[in-house]
């Protein structure tokens, strides 16, 4: 067994005492069942704990806002796979980048609505929202952008910027007031900008230091004009690596020039701008505060140091900074060693670190997901046969069809995996519980557009099988119409039969009389269609028709054994009336399968009730009279001639 | 497609309906109710999309529904009618019909009158699955097989057609103020005469050859005996109900179940469909320029096509061409109003140049420039 990482959370379940009882429990797809057993530990209180609890590790599927969370990215996941895969991967580059992209302005959509509405209580939700979107930005510099040298560090000063809202507030602030060079922030903000590569910023706010002090113009003026030519490294432009090195170390020693000369020494916060400038780690670390986190202090490092930096070097810097930034005593939180793995370009830490950070597995997915298209994982097998992305996937979308609503999301989940997530799928929609028969008709069709016959079978017979049980005998027709399944529609018409052997006539005649080619599915349903239509003949009097149908119905052989009496009953009238309607040959058929019927049944039981043996035997002798007068009047009446 | 913009609203829409805008204003539908499903608390939600008077500058920031007030429903929505400008009906998977009141003033809803167990069979509920109105009497039809019929301001039933349907009934629509037709699980167009007592329909429709489901039903908005019917396999279907009983033109139209089917109110050559596939399709009829001289104006002219008989005169185009239906004719035209890879579209309205729908992505889309 391997090693666990960290250690398990343990939830405390109400009601239960861990000294006196055992629990027992019981796996589900996304959750355990937890009871009490009987057994008691020595001289332990009698009573037990009647109730059964449900734990459940995955609350957030149940918030409404992340719900849209998770609609949102199945979308954007279900376009993702539909991308083309005869593309190089060079020209799939931006498309996949923009995907992240999409991604992410999910996740921020999601967030702002959280921060609208948790306004009073702890937003922790919205803070792993926040989380996630800056490891997720950071993947997509690092691994998806692959940005190589030189754009390395403008992506990353990005990143930080799009993560360091609150300059903008402050800075806002102070130039809103009335003298902004006296605000008690206004040095911070300047800072700020400069820790943050924003120089053109950061030289606007100081110009209005500077209309305050005419008398340190010099000073300013020097402070501006090194802010001004920092180079940048614009990745469009001819401009190589080299070239941009070479100028950049120019500057640089330009800067430090200024500082050696003691240009700024009179104004303290100037020399500090000057020495972050240049680099100063001392320096940077006064401003821990305006920093905040270690990989600002990264960037920023790289920016005045680096800038050149390559991929590569990249963990270096970072383990470094995150040493040189974080007091030793302090823990690292998961999110800091999650960002570390990915200056590591360790992918695979990166994702296990998230799963187990994490409670449900959306985040780990779709990431993974989006970097296996980017062939970015090497597909190492697990131990039970699928890669990660699969696996990962599966998790996730075995989790969504616990939830009662988003299940439907999970089917394409699963229809993207390709070696298990069909036996997955075919688990998992069988359990879905069925109350409408809208919802069961959604259900069919999924299983029906991924030919699982099986489970739309199943489903069908559920289906009619509760039909059946309301007496809807119409709608358990149109189910077992839908799975073909012959044996229900036989079980039906037995229950027309039965019925009407009972009442004497037809219930639903709507239904019966317009079968139409249904009829054609099973042998006993043929036999109701066809034995109504004899009683419609009847009642329209068209007798010669009728007689020829009923006695197709028993010499065919459609009709069942059973019935053979009712029919020959049925037979009755129509012998009886005066005009010869049966012909000698279709008299003697008819006798024919008289004798074949009592033939069967010819030994009375002792159990059968005297009277069942009467009405029997007087039926028989009934037939069997009409049956004789009719044979001798149709031989007569074919035996004449007209003259 | 443009200004179609996707409301995700943490709920799977099974309805959605626009409040109806009285005909003599000009204005546009501002006003939408949707009700959702399949969720353990469903409700019924009226949206705005805003003041349409006002010229928006910015075209992305135009008609984001905001959600005006909710209210918990017992059971999944299976159908939603506006019944005048502040009452909704709305029939339940629970078997129960209920009409709701929107207070303008206060933007909130309440329960205006409960029937209870309006559908059900002896021992359990039975879901109601349509309901239409005709102010004041409400028409509804269950699974199982029953039609009742209510009136908003009464409290007991007026009338009830037990044992209508031996399968479930779908949908209801109403011909007449007297007549509704009804469609069921095999495949049937029924039509019922409430002048008449009994429980038999006056008139019963059916294809020949399989009987597909039908899910729903629409009555030409001009001519009251057409009407367009969408089933199991997504074919769409046109009827006259005065003559035969058979469909007058087939047209395929989806690959699965077709939810919903409308005809524009006010301009009756258009129609719409949506369909578990996740598509949503504009039906044209275009009676213009290729039009062959027979089909352009004048009375009294015949109409080449299946049925035989000439109709009573006027709008002789737009009539021919749902008649004929044949869209190799050109006379017909069909767009796509979705983007693709959706979820089943469940519900959608049309009233004006807006168009509204519902998907089992949980998202709603409004369309406010349709072309008409």
């Amino acid at each position: 067994m391997e090693e666990v990482d960290v250690e398990p959370t343990t939830t405390p379940i109400p009601g239960f005492d861990s000294n006196q009882k055992h629990l027992g429990f019981v796996w589900g797809p996304g959750d355990i069942l937890v009871y009490e057993t009987i057994y008691k530990a020595s001289g332990g209180s009698a009573g037990g704990c009647p109730f059964v609890h449900e734990v459940r590790k995955d609350e957030d599927i149940y918030s409404p806002i992340l719900r849209k969370l998770f609609n949102e990215s199945h979308h954007i996941f279900v376009g993702l796979q539909r991308i083309r895969e005869d593309l190089p991967s060079k020209n799939k580059k931006p498309q996949f980048v923009s995907i992240s992209k999409n991604y992410r302005s999910v996740i921020r959509a999601c967030m702002e609505e959280l921060q609208q509405v948790a306004v009073y209580h702890n937003d922790s939700l919205g803070n792993t929202l926040l989380s996630l979107e800056l490891i997720w930005n950071l993947c997509e510099v690092l691994f998806i952008d692959a940005a190589p040298a030189g754009s390395l560090v403008l992506h990353l000063l990005d990143w930080v910027r799009l993560h360091k809202a609150d300059v903008d507030e402050k800075a806002r602030e102070v130039l809103a007031s009335e003298s902004p060079a006296e605000h008690q922030a206004y040095w911070d903000v300047v800072i700020s900008y400069v820790l943050q590569g924003r120089m053109d910023e950061a030289r606007q706010v100081l110009v209005k230091q500077a209309a305050l002090q005419p008398a340190a113009r010099v000073m300013f003026k020097l402070l501006d004009n090194l802010l001004m030519k920092m180079p940048i490294f614009n990745p469009g432009e001819t401009q190589t690596l080299t070239e941009f090195d070479v100028k950049w170390r120019h500057w640089r020693e330009e800067v430090d020039h200024c500082l050696q000369d003691q240009s700024f020494a009179s104004n303290r916060h100037l020399e500090d701008i000057c020495k972050i400038l240049v680099g100063d780690e001392d320096v940077l670390l006064e401003y821990k505060e305006l920093l905040s986190t270690w990989y600002h202090f990264l960037v920023t490092r790289l920016l005045f140091s680096h800038p050149t930096v390559k991929p590569t070097e990249l963990h270096y810097y970072a383990q470094s900074s995150m040493h040189m930034f974080l007091d030793t005593r302090s823990v690292p939180e998961p999110l800091d060693s999650i960002l570390l793995a990915a200056f590591e370009f360790d992918i695979h830490q990166v994702i296990k670190d998230c799963s187990i950070a994490l409670n449900n597995w959306w985040f780990v997915g779709h990431l993974t997901d989006l970097l296996d298209h980017c062939k970015l994982l090497q597909s190492h097998n697990l131990h039970f046969g699928s890669n990660l992305r699969e696996f990962l996937l599966l998790e996730y979308a075995s989790g969504l069809f616990t939830h009662h609503s988003l299940w439907q999301l999970a089917v394409d989940y699963f229809d993207h995996c390709p070696e298990f997530g069909r036996v997955y799928l075919e688990l998992q929609i069988e359990r879905v519980p069925l109350d409408t028969e809208r919802k069961a008709l959604k259900v069919i069709r999924i299983c029906e557009q991924r030919q699982m016959t099986e489970q739309v079978r199943s489903i069908c017979k559920i289906m009619a099988k509760k039909a059946l049980r309301n007496n809807r005998l119409g709608s358990a027709l149109s189910w077992s119409i839908r799975a073909k399944d012959a044996a229900f529609a036989t079980l039906i018409s037995e229950r027309f039969l039965q019925d009407y052997c009972a009442k004497g006539t037809f219930s639903d005649l709507d239904l019966i009389d317009n079968l139409g080619p249904a009829m054609l599915l099973s042998d006993r349903l043929t036999f109701l269609g066809k034995y109504r239509e004899f009683h419609r003949l009847y009642g329209e009097k068209r007798f010669s028709d009728a007689a020829k149908l009923l006695l197709s119905l028993m010499t065919a052989k459609i009709a069942p054994h059973s019935f053979w009496m009712t029919l020959l009953t049925d037979a009755l009238p129509l012998l009886e009336q005066k005009e010869v309607i049966f012909s000698a040959d279709q008299t003697h058929e008819l006798m024919f399968c008289l004798e074949e019927l009592t033939s069967g049944k010819s030994v009375p039981t002792p159990d059968k009730p005297m009277q069942d043996e009467d009405i029997e035997t007087t039926k028989i002798e009934l037939l069997r009279l009409a049956l004789a007068r009719n044979l001798a009047m149709a031989i007569v009446k074919e035996g004449t001639v007209e003259i | 497609m443009e200004g179609i913009n996707a409301k995700y609203v943490s709920k799977k829409i099974s309805k959605t309906r626009w409040r109806p805008v009285s005909s003599s204003s000009l204005q546009q539908p501002d006003i939408f109710a949707t009700g959702s499903w399949d969720n353990e608390d469903n409700s019924i939600s009226i949206w705005s999309i805003g003041e349409n008077g006002v010229s928006s500058m910015d075209d992305e920031f135009e008609g984001d529904p905001q959600l005006l007030c909710e209210y918990k429903h017992n059971g999944d929505v299976l159908d939603l009618q506006f019944l005048d400008q502040d009452r909704i009906v709305t029939a339940s998977s629970t078997g129960a019909v209920t009409i709701f009141r929107h207070h303008h003033n206060s933007q909130t809803l309440s329960v205006s009158k409960l029937w209870e167990r309006a559908h059900h069979y002896p021992c359990n509920n039975a879901p109601c699955t349509g309901v239409v109105c005709n102010s004041p009497e409400i028409v509804t039809v269950g699974e199982d097989g029953r039609i009742m019929l209510f009136r908003a301001d009464q409290e007991g039933v007026l009338r009830t057609i037990e044992k209508a349907d031996s399968s479930a009934i779908h949908a209801v629509t109403f011909l007449r103020t007297t007549e509704i037709l009804t469609v069921n699980s095999i495949g049937q167009l029924k039509l019922w005469d409430f002048r008449q007592p009994g429980n038999e329909p006056s008139q019963i429709l059916s294809l020949t050859g399989d009987r597909v489901p039908l899910h729903c039903v629409d009555r030409h908005p001009n001519q009251q005996h057409i009407v367009a019917t969408g089933g199991q396999d997504g074919m769409l279907c046109i009827w006259d109900v005065r003559q035969g009983n058979m469909p007058i033109s087939l047209m395929e139209a989806h690959t699965s179940e077709m939810w919903e089917v409308h005809f524009h109110p006010s301009n009756p050559g258009h129609l719409f469909s949506c369909s578990e596939d996740g598509s949503l399709l504009h039906w044209e009829t275009s009676s213009n320029t290729d039009t062959p001289s027979f089909l352009q104006g004048g009375r009294n002219t015949s109409i080449i096509s299946r049925s035989a008989i000439a109709p009573a005169g006027g709008n002789q185009s737009l009539i021919n061409a749902w008649l004929t239906g044949d869209s190799s004719k050109g006379h017909l035209e069909t767009t796509h109003m979705l983007p693709s890879q959706m979820l089943s579209v469940n519900s959608l309205d049309v009233l004006g140049q807006c168009l509204v729908c519902g998907t089992d992505g949980e998202a709603i889309y409004v369309n406010r420039h349709v072309p008409i």
